[in-house]
């Protein structure tokens, strides 16, 4: 793909389209814009033809893709390529930023999440997210990971308790907090934190799991932790990561996007991604000579 | 040299010491305050030593004065000679002020005298100061003690006897009046209560005869438990009129005094330090219990501590929600741009406008329109009377809350703009909506700064005085805001204030030089109290602080 080509909006796509040649190597995904084939996977989100401004400042360009159910997809490129503003198009966490324009469509069990009569507040309870830096709420670890639940209106005590401790299970952390539950959740480190994000956002069982570089903030031993944990939980939930380190994406993903100002340039098999990939951008930036 | 000099000023020094010197001077200024209106208002309540004094007057005759030295200055020679008075050398001359007391005796209370004409003094152990209900101090010797006009004990015994009959008259005096204001009150506002439903039946045309019967019955029932008092009280009266003291006073007279016009009797010459501490913090409690006397010139000054605590806290419950409300429309809800700016730039100068503005608004507004309005609608047959068409304690209230509202918004919102996005963030993904966001997560953590516009506002709200003379104030209120009957909290009553007390006891008073001490020791106590609600405020803070402070990093 040339550096023309880049230059002008859904270019990526028409060079997609008019190259057969262009590797996807697996034939579970391909990135045309038309339906997308999948062999052994269950579609669980669908993004069409998305166009994202930030008022004038186009971030996003005609992203296509399709989110396997039940696995890790990763998404990877240089700080500023649109990667978390994908992230956040799907819990339509960008409706926040004043000013931004969206086009296209997201589906979500073949619902457009931003069609008018979806609920955003059960959008998110549906695709939960976990953010760069841990934010855990100013109340106990408890109360924190019944967050969710109290705001579904849960009033029973043992509902609540059973619900907090498989929480606290599934992200590792029961075993580290069980005797200091109704302790402030600052009292924790910035992994356990992390942990105890996670913990808060599984708690309420979404379909999606989004996380924005989760162990960014972390130390090496928390950051190995929370990916095991991500290998764990992605029996239960659709996992998309957005990470910058790209041994991480290799380690924990079982698809990888590559995306470069704002276009998706390559999407496939973590394997093929990093092994032998189809661009040269992407070969580019996996062998660190940019980004 | 010079450039030394240049060199001192670019180290920063120079700017160190001059901040460093300007806090100094805030602090010495503002502990120097305190110890002043301190050592001024404290010491009127130590007992102070009587001196007797023969006393040449300006015609050469010499008479007896019996008084406490209230205050000493020294005068010019030339000064006094202007004044006419014949005094030889040109040294400065000391005078003091003497609190003779007496005043039905002899028509005043202070006189200033001149040392130079101080023939003898004295302050023999004997010498009485007597507190009395009315008329002032009262000076003098104790002759004896009387039961019913009859002598009962003279000489020996007689200061000890009195000790004994005073305390008795004293349990006599709480007894009646505990009565009149506790039970016979309690009648006297069930008959009121009475006489406005009737009235309110009047007004509805209703004839329903057995309303009118049971009001009837009920005001039966009242008037009967009154007869009972009334014998109770009468017999109350009987006895605690039975004892009088003859005192001998300076000039020499013997005058009767009822015990039951008196409070204290202590002879403050014969008192040991100890007893003399006593005494003190017996006085100072006094002070801040009990209800005022003689123009508000003596007693205490219970009802206006009670007043101001019981008007800041209601201000307060007013407050807060209001301005939390508006805070969390104009930060979290409200299109930002240049109407919401100007709607901060109003606000913020609200806080500026003066406070009288706010009484005359207050006044025209809250008292004359809606309260007036209130009357008509929901008391109307108190009428012509007002309820709520006067100045009253929720008037007062709202008038200051309407003042202080304006650091409650801005804090507020300063508070709303500090928490991290991030936590929000979190909020949201859970499924929360924004409502649930800013209720949950967003306005507890935000409450530390709702404290701080709490604090300021009663900062602001306790001290002010201005607006409330139109809005509720009194010189003195028959009755606390808050008490047995039914709705046990009136906002309709008038009520008393530290500040205006001290307007009132300073400025309208007929005794000005009695009062003096007073008004010291009153702006004392409404430092105090101010200082004491807001401590209240900050530790709540601190708490709330410690609870929901964010994160480090």
């Amino acid at each position: 793909m040339s550096e023309s080509n880049r230059a002008t909006g859904t270019a990526s796509d028409a060079a997609a389209a008019t190259t057969p040649t262009h590797a996807i190597k697996i034939e579970a995904l391909s990135r045309g814009r038309n339906t997308l084939q999948m062999k052994d996977e269950t579609p669980c989100l669908q993004v069409q033809n998305l166009n994202l401004f930030y008022g004038e400042k186009q971030a996003l360009h005609g992203i296509d893709m399709v989110i396997p159910k039940q696995r890790v997809t990763a998404y990877i490129g240089p700080s500023g390529c649109g990667k978390s503003t994908l992230l956040r198009c799907i819990n339509r966490m960008n409706d926040l930023v004043d000013g931004v324009r969206i086009e296209g469509q997201i589906l979500l069990d073949d619902q457009d999440i931003y069609d008018k009569s979806v609920n955003v507040a059960d959008l998110r309870r549906r695709v939960g997210m976990v953010f760069q830096k841990p934010n855990p709420f100013p109340k106990s670890i408890y109360e924190n990971v019944a967050y969710g639940l109290r705001l579904q209106g849960v009033k029973d005590r043992r509902t609540m308790d059973e619900v907090v401790e498989n929480a606290l299970k599934s992200a590792a952390l029961w075993d580290e907090v069980k005797d200091r539950l109704h302790d402030s959740a600052f009292g924790l480190s910035g992994g356990q934190q992390q942990r105890l994000v996670i913990a808060r956002a599984i708690a309420i069982e979404p379909e999606v799991l989004l996380l924005d570089e989760p162990a960014s903030a972390l130390d090496p031993i928390s950051t190995l932790k929370i990916e095991e944990l991500i290998y764990e939980l992605k029996s239960k939930y659709t996992i998309v990561i957005v990470t910058h380190n790209m041994q991480q994406a290799a380690r924990v993903s079982d698809y990888t996007a590559f995306m470069y100002m704002g276009k998706l340039i390559e999407y496939g098999d973590t394997n093929t991604v990093f092994t032998n990939p189809s661009q040269k951008q992407t070969e580019d930036y996996i062998t660190g000579r940019y980004g | 040299m010079k450039s030394e000099i240049k060199q001192w000023f670019k180290s920063g020094d120079p700017w160190v010491t001059l901040t460093a010197g300007a806090v100094s001077v805030s602090l010495i200024l503002v502990f120097g305050l305190l110890l002043l209106i301190a050592a001024r208002g404290l010491g009127h309540f130590w007992p102070a030593t009587l001196w007797e004094y023969d006393y040449k007057k300006l015609d050469d005759s010499v008479v007896r004065l019996v008084g406490e030295i209230h205050d000493t200055e020294s005068v010019d020679a030339q000064r006094l000679r202007d004044a006419g008075i014949d005094i030889i050398g040109d040294a400065e001359v000391i005078r003091y002020l003497v609190k003779t007391g007496n005043r039905d005796v002899t028509g005043q209370d202070f006189r200033w005298i001149l040392e130079p004409s101080i023939q003898a003094k004295r302050n023999p152990e004997t010498l009485m100061t007597v507190e009395r209900r009315e008329w002032g101090n009262l000076y003098g010797y104790l002759n004896a003690v009387q039961e019913n006009q009859q002598t009962v004990v003279v000489g020996k015994g007689v200061w000890e006897s009195l000790q004994e009959r005073l305390l008795r008259v004293t349990e006599l005096f709480a007894e009646i009046r505990d009565l009149e204001k506790g039970e016979i009150g309690t009648i006297n506002y069930g008959l009121e209560r009475l006489r406005l439903r009737e009235r309110a039946l009047e007004l509805e045309n209703n004839t329903d005869p057995v309303a009118r019967d049971s009001i009837k019955q009920e005001r039966a029932e009242f008037n009967k438990e009154y007869a009972g008092l009334q014998q109770k009280l009468t017999d109350l009266y009987k006895a605690i009129n039975r004892d009088q003291m003859m005192v001998t006073v300076s000039t020499g007279e013997t005058i009767m005094v009822p015990l039951s016009k008196v409070v204290h009797a202590y002879r403050p010459n014969e008192m040991s330090l100890p007893d003399k501490l006593v005494f003190y913090i017996a006085k100072v409690w006094e002070f801040v219990s009990d209800e005022p006397r003689e123009a508000n010139t003596e007693g205490g000054i219970f009802p206006a501590i009670f007043g101001t605590v019981m008007m800041v806290i209601i201000m307060a419950i007013m407050v807060v929600p209001f301005g939390v409300v508006a805070a969390v429309y104009l930060r979290e809800y409200a299109k930002q741009g240049p109407l919401t700016q100007l709607i901060r730039i109003a606000v913020n100068n609200l806080a500026g406008v003066p406070s009288i503005v706010y009484g005359v608004f207050g006044l025209g507004f809250f008292v004359y329109f809606l309260g007036g309005n209130l009357d008509q609608l929901f008391f109307p047959e108190a009428l012509p009377t007002p309820t709520f068409g006067t100045p009253g304690l929720m008037w007062a209230s709202l008038t200051l809350a309407l003042l202080t509202v304006p650091v409650v918004i801005v804090a507020t919102e300063e508070g709303l703009s500090r928490i991290p996005k991030s936590v929000r963030e979190g909020s949201l993904a859970l499924g929360a909506t924004k409502a649930e966001t800013l209720w949950r997560t967003v306005l507890p953590m935000a409450s530390p700064a709702i404290m701080t516009g709490l604090i300021l506002a009663i900062a602001r709200a306790a001290g002010e005085v201005a607006p409330l003379m139109l809005v509720g104030v009194v010189k003195l209120a028959p009755s606390l805001p808050l008490d047995g009957n039914m709705p046990f909290l009136h906002l309709d009553r008038k009520f008393m204030h530290l500040g205006f007390h001290i307007y009132d006891v300073g400025f309208q008073s007929p005794n000005v030089e009695a009062a003096r001490p007073l008004v010291y020791a009153t702006a004392l106590l409404l430092v105090v109290v101010i200082v004491a609600l807001n401590l209240f405020a900050i530790t709540i803070r601190n708490r709330l602080r410690e609870k929901y402070r964010t994160l480090e990093n």
